[in-house]
């Protein structure tokens, strides 16, 4: 299913647990590596970089394909993919092919093929959204740097995304 | 949480201050605090290099002043705000965060009088230099645009003039020369007009104007509407390593949300013109009432518009299409201007607007007095104009003021002897 609303994005950050970051840069001016370092100071997501060209970032190891990935790990819940859109078929089908349960395209991160290839196989989709911004709206986050969370209520926070 | 679209009265009593997640408070804390306790050392590290959201110390951010952010943010329908000590901070900061030393900027000529002045004497001695056109003369703005040229700077109803920019045609002009349209909508506030949606880029305000609402508290905030892109190499301040901040490239690392980072973390930082937490929740307060208030503030406008286009002593009335502040002038001049102030009970003689009080002044003596001629012409203010900001009282209580007032101002010597 395509996820359009914050409540779906929020209801997805909140039940996943493991995150691949297919894309993600050890290079600290790349917007990956600033996604894929915020979300370890979340210290909620087991994290992992997908990047044949690095060995790691910051000290945590990084696997070549999410097939390496998922054989030793299993399926994550979310793979946030931070490249071309031309190239991200391939990921959306060895996505399907390890089991994972959505598939995140960041800001530009646009190609029809590839969504409707994930949300056929029952993927949930996010579309053209940062993994960052979404988690920082539904936490506090944003709303602690006077940035427009949309967020209207009255009820307490329990939030953990 | 329910997807749902909120209302203009729903935001602004309710965004950026949802119940305080330690103690339920349902009202926003003030916090009066200087700086915040870091958790681990890794913590702090992860802070000071911008990998995650939260409070260092009170001159960067602070969470009630965030509040009053965020609210600011979506009243205006921006991607984010920041808040500062004054209106002319405000203003300050945002070109200081797309300008230095040889830029230019464009501005409309038909703007706050203590605004020309920060553009043509403080930018100018910092190496900025202003030029100026009038606000509905699109060929004369674009005739000042060099390569120069960092922001085109416009209000939505110029002050004292009543001019309305036309803001989409302002936008459309700055984004071909490349550069974002800067909009101070004071005198609107976002109830009447959110320029955003007309295509600026960025919105000032003087929050002591109808964001505060009663006339108490100083304040400014920027909002941005995240939508302009700062990469093309017009903006090296953003797009090229900063040395003030870890050689970070801020339109590489933060996306949209480059200039709001930039804005906050270098200058406001190094500028220190931040907003206190005390002030930011009179300005959370100011806001609940806001579209009640500015409802009422139209609604006895129009009727003290009225009152003053039946009376003999008004030459003329200049009042914009929209808002409560306007000018009339009266006849006698600049001297039955100054009796005219004199023997008023009611409205209040002093220099702001946007007060539930009802306020009078004459700007050539006052607001605008550090202009030439020349400069007060170019501003649209006549030298026996006198402005109104009409407030939230009853109406038969302002034009009974004003009539006792406008007869004395005609008394001429007469009433000079008997006062």
């Amino acid at each position: 299913m395509i996820l359009t609303t914050p409540a779906q994005r929020r209801a997805l950050l909140e039940r996943a647990k493991s995150i691949a970051v297919v894309g993600a840069s050890n290079n600290p001016l790349r917007p990956s590596y600033t996604v894929f370092s915020y979300l370890r100071t979340l210290h909620r997501f087991d994290l992992a970089p997908i990047n044949p060209t690095i060995a790691q970032i910051d000290g945590v190891a990084a696997y070549p394909s999410l097939t390496a990935y998922a054989h030793e790990r299993g399926a994550p819940d979310i793979v946030d993919v931070f490249r071309r859109p031309s190239e991200v078929v391939p990921v959306v089908q060895e996505a399907i092919a390890v089991g994972a349960k959505a598939i995140w395209f960041q800001y530009g991160v646009i190609n029809d093929e590839a969504i409707a290839l994930a949300d056929g196989a029952g993927l949930d989709v996010v579309v053209d959204r940062c993994i960052k911004v979404e988690s920082a709206r539904f936490n506090g986050g944003l709303s602690m740097t006077g940035l427009n969370s949309g967020i209207i209520t009255s009820r307490k926070s329990e939030s953990t995304a | 949480m329910q997807d749902h679209d909120f209302g203009f009265a729903t935001r602004a009593i309710h965004a950026g201050t949802p119940p305080d997640p330690g103690t339920g408070s349902r009202s926003m804390p003030i916090f009066q605090t200087a700086a915040y306790v870091f958790g681990t050392t890794e913590q702090a590290a992860e802070l000071f290099q911008l990998r995650s959201y939260g409070h260092i110390y009170s001159r960067i951010s602070n969470p009630t002043v965030a509040a009053f952010e965020e609210r600011m943010a979506s009243l205006e329908g921006g991607l984010g705000a920041i808040a500062f000590s004054s209106g002319l901070a405000a203003q300050l900061c945002t070109v200081l965060a797309l300008a230095q030393a040889g830029d230019h900027l464009v501005s409309s000529q038909n703007i706050y009088g203590g605004t020309v002045t920060q553009f043509t004497v403080t930018l100018k001695r910092m190496g900025i230099e202003t030029s100026f056109a009038p606000v509905d003369d699109l060929a004369a703005l674009e005739a000042a645009m060099t390569p120069k040229t960092k922001l085109l700077f416009a209000e939505t109803i110029g002050n004292p003039s009543g001019a309305i920019a036309d803001l989409s045609a302002l936008a459309a002009l700055a984004h071909k020369h490349g550069i974002p349209l800067v909009v101070d909508n004071t005198f609107a506030s976002p109830y009447l007009c959110r320029p955003i949606e007309h295509g600026a880029d960025i919105v000032v305000h003087s929050a002591t104007k109808f964001i505060s609402g009663h006339g108490t508290t100083m304040g400014g905030v920027m909002i941005d509407g995240g939508r302009f892109d700062y990469g093309s190499g017009r903006f090296p301040l953003l797009s090229q390593p900063s040395p003030g901040y870890h050689q970070k490239v801020f339109t590489e690392t933060f996306g949209e949300y480059a200039f709001l980072m930039r804005a906050r973390a270098e200058v406001l930082r190094d500028v220190g013109a931040q907003m206190s937490p005390m002030d930011a929740w009179i300005l959370l307060l100011g806001l609940e009432t806001l579209p009640l208030r500015m409802e009422a503030h139209v609604r006895n406008a129009k009727a003290i518009v009225a009152f003053l286009e039946s009376r003999p002593e008004v030459e003329w009335v200049r009042a914009p299409q929209m808002g409560s502040i306007f000018t009339f002038g009266i006849r006698g001049g600049r001297e039955a201007g100054r009796r005219f102030i004199d023997a008023l009970e009611l409205w209040s003689h002093l220099a702001n607007v946007g007060d539930a009080k009802s306020l009078v002044i004459h700007p050539a003596s006052t607001t605008h007095s550090q202009l030439s001629d020349d400069e007060m012409r170019k501003a649209g203010v006549a030298p026996e104009a006198i402005r109104l900001s009409v407030g939230l009282e009853d109406v038969d209580d302002l034009t009974w003021d004003l009539s006792n007032a406008l007869a004395a101002s005609q008394r001429g010597a007469l009433a000079e002897t008997a006062r």
